[in-house]
């Protein structure tokens, strides 16, 4: 029994001792050889590329790093979902190479130092994200109902109580409405997905909505609290007349609403929320390597929803470190390309970016050296 | 004859023993002591700092309706436990025959095992939809009274659905201990009681629940501090707003500290931390003032505890 014992001893000993030894662990150590031969038809990446940032784009970024690691076995991407305060703070420490925000750089923080970046120069952004976000609700045998922004305004600010009140009734003439009171559910946490609601809540019914793009929800306007998107979800699921906002990838088979666009009733969907960020205009006095956008929530251009989330990429124009930049040209490349944006579509619902965005979007990443 | 004392024998194995037990006891009260030093030093950055936005009257005004829901769902939540903890005590110790008993032992410290986040979720999902109609003919028949008046929340994801998840959250342990004192009674007074001509009932209102009293109190005190810090369950169940309500079957109802906490910190920065901090600094000194009057309620009756 003693021997067998010894021997089983030593084979788990050595087994564990020659797996130390296995030939995938020095791969990263290797410095990144491309930028010694550009002569070389096919490039090899190598090294290690960390960012961290929102959280909104966490599901993204998890399909968008197996899609690129595969491409370039020699790369390791890390993105850490902190939130997008947290993220830009680390940019700006240097912790990280590139980084994902909810809102685009502030005037105050495009003052301060990029450690990351070659002394004096800037760091770019562009959207990356565009989640819209359904308006969703429970009602028996109605899948869409047609409301314009004060009536949305009206229903989370609870003004309008029953779901058979006239402002909803006369734009959906062939639905039968009950009489049933208005359960309006809103995020109890803090989130980016109710900044950009209440965003366009403020712009479209600024005088029902009047407290402005929020992210805790004040008490006098009522309603139910939900944590996190599926809180929402399964709230508006669970209740009879009950109304929610949710990330559209989320919604289900539940109701949803399409709002007034000009004289129209959009609904949400991928092609929809893509045409608002190219129908609203950039941020005044920014550099061009800068797409911060200003979403306009009252865009009258037909086809376009305005209610949905964007999150920005950034990194720097020029990097310290050379290898880097290789590495995040080729990063953003991939995210910005049909394939990667289709690839995070696929997992994460969110919408792809535009032709015409992908292109100036390009025209950045390849000025980053 | 001399009255030499002989001195102790005390061998290798006695000095180890003593100095780890001794810091193990210092270690308790040196993590009591840091954790207590960062809640301090967290929390001085939000008084001190620039105003912050979500306390813009102050921090009083700020905490004051997150310590009232604490305390409120922790006492209904012990209001609904503490019965039930009793009686299934009672039926454990003196009812029930012996097998039956350990069954029922097993299946209640079972409850104990189930994540808290498996009870929000069953929370949401199951209780609050199966309570629904029984809040709106709450409401109907009794909303004369203040704590069943309001507009009946859709969802039934109300303060009182979140009393009856703490209540079954805290049920485990003080079943677990009231039980064992339950079955700490002396034998001698039960049978004197029964001798004198006592039926079961009377027995037990005479000898068991007199003695097991500070027994039951410290129990009680030991579920209040598991609700006062429950945290997932809230988060998820309870639809809240940042307002003082009595009313348990609304949508607005007060958060707790702790749920706040996990609720708000993901996307805070900066002050505001240090603001959710220092609301984690007042959940752990209500704690600790809900402990100490525990003691001291047990301490008066202190030759049948055995935590002095």
């Amino acid at each position: 029994m003693n021997n067998i014992l010894k021997l089983g001893a030593l084979a788990a000993v050595s087994t564990l001792v020659l797996a130390g030894c296995a030939a995938n662990e020095d791969v990263a150590e290797t410095p990144t050889s491309a930028a010694e031969t550009p002569t070389e038809a096919v490039v090899e990446l190598a090294g290690t590329l960390n960012g961290s940032g929102a959280s909104s784009m966490a599901a993204g970024q998890e399909a968008w790093i197996a899609g690129f690691q595969i491409a370039n076995p020699g790369v390791t991407v890390n993105y850490d979902p902190t939130g997008s305060g947290t993220g830009r703070a680390q940019f700006m420490t240097g912790a990280t190479s590139f980084t994902g925000s909810d809102s685009y750089w502030k005037d105050e923080e495009l003052l301060e130092a990029f450690p990351s970046c070659v002394a004096g120069t800037m760091p770019w952004e562009f959207p990356i994200w565009i989640s819209p976000i359904a308006v969703i609700f429970n009602l028996d045998g109605v899948s869409s109902l047609n409301m314009d922004g004060a009536t949305v305004a009206g229903i989370f600010a609870g003004e309008i109580t029953m779901w058979n009140d006239a402002a909803i009734a006369a734009v959906n003439p062939d639905v039968a409405l009950p009489d049933l009171a208005i359960t309006a559910v809103h995020r109890s946490d803090e989130s980016g997905t109710s900044k950009n609601f209440t965003d366009y809540l403020s712009a479209v019914a600024g005088d029902t909505w009047t407290v402005g793009a929020i992210e805790a929800w004040p008490a006098e306007f009522g309603g139910e609290g939900a944590k996190g998107t599926s809180g929402v979800v399964s709230a508006v699921t669970g209740g009879n007349g009950t109304i929610g906002y949710a990330d559209a990838s989320r919604a289900g088979d539940l109701g949803t609403v399409a709002v007034k666009v000009g004289t129209d009733y959009v609904s949400y969907s991928a092609e929809a929320a893509a045409a608002v960020v190219d129908a609203s205009p950039l941020v005044e006095g920014r550099e061009s390597y800068d797409l911060a956008t200003n979403i306009d929530r009252n865009t009258t251009a037909s086809g376009a929803y305005p209610i949905v989330l964007v999150s920005y990429l950034m990194g720097c124009n020029d990097y310290m470190d050379d290898a880097q930049a290789e590495l995040v040209r080729a990063w953003a490349s991939y995210l910005v390309s049909e394939e990667g944006q289709n690839a995070a579509a696929a997992t994460a619902g969110n919408a792809p970016i535009s032709a015409g965005l992908r292109a100036k979007a390009q025209v950045i990443i390849d000025a980053i050296k | 004859m001399t009255d030499i004392k002989p001195k102790a024998v005390r061998r290798l194995g006695d000095v180890v023993f003593a100095n780890l037990a001794f810091f193990a006891g210092v270690s308790i009260l040196a993590t009591l002591a840091t954790v207590a030093a960062f809640l301090f030093a967290q929390s001085v950055p939000a008084f001190t700092g620039p105003p912050i936005d979500a306390a813009s009257d102050g921090f009083l005004s700020y905490v004051i309706p997150f310590v009232f829901g604490t305390v409120y769902a922790s006492l209904i939540g012990l209001a609904i436990a503490t019965p039930l903890a009793v009686g299934i005590a009672l039926y454990i110790s003196h009812f029930a025959n012996r097998r039956f008993a350990q069954v029922l032992g097993y299946a209640v410290d079972l409850l104990a095992a189930i994540p808290s986040v498996v009870y929000g979720l069953w929370g949401i999902l199951v209780l609050a939809p199966f309570l629904s109609p029984t809040f709106n003919w709450l409401n109907e028949n009794l909303g004369w009274i203040p704590m069943f008046a309001g507009q009946v929340s859709a969802t039934g994801r109300t303060m009182l659905t979140v009393g009856i998840v703490l209540a079954i959250m805290v049920l485990p342990i003080m079943a677990a201990l009231i039980r064992e004192i339950f079955l700490q009674t002396p034998r001698l007074h039960e049978e004197a009681a029964l001798a004198l001509g006592a039926t079961r009932w009377e027995m037990i209102k005479m000898a068991v629940l007199p003695f097991g009293r500070p027994g039951i109190i410290s129990a009680a005190m030991l579920g209040l501090g598991r609700a006062l810090g429950e945290t997932m369950a809230v988060a998820m169940v309870l639809s809240p707003a940042a307002v003082v309500s009595f009313a348990v079957l609304t949508s607005t109802n007060s958060n707790t500290i702790a749920a706040n906490i996990a609720l708000q910190f993901p996307e805070a920065g900066g002050n505001y931390t240090n603001l959710l901090i220092a609301t984690g600094l007042v959940l752990f000194a209500i704690t600790m003032v809900v402990n100490m009057f525990a003691r001291w309620v047990i301490s008066r009756r202190a030759e049948f505890s055995g935590a002095n």
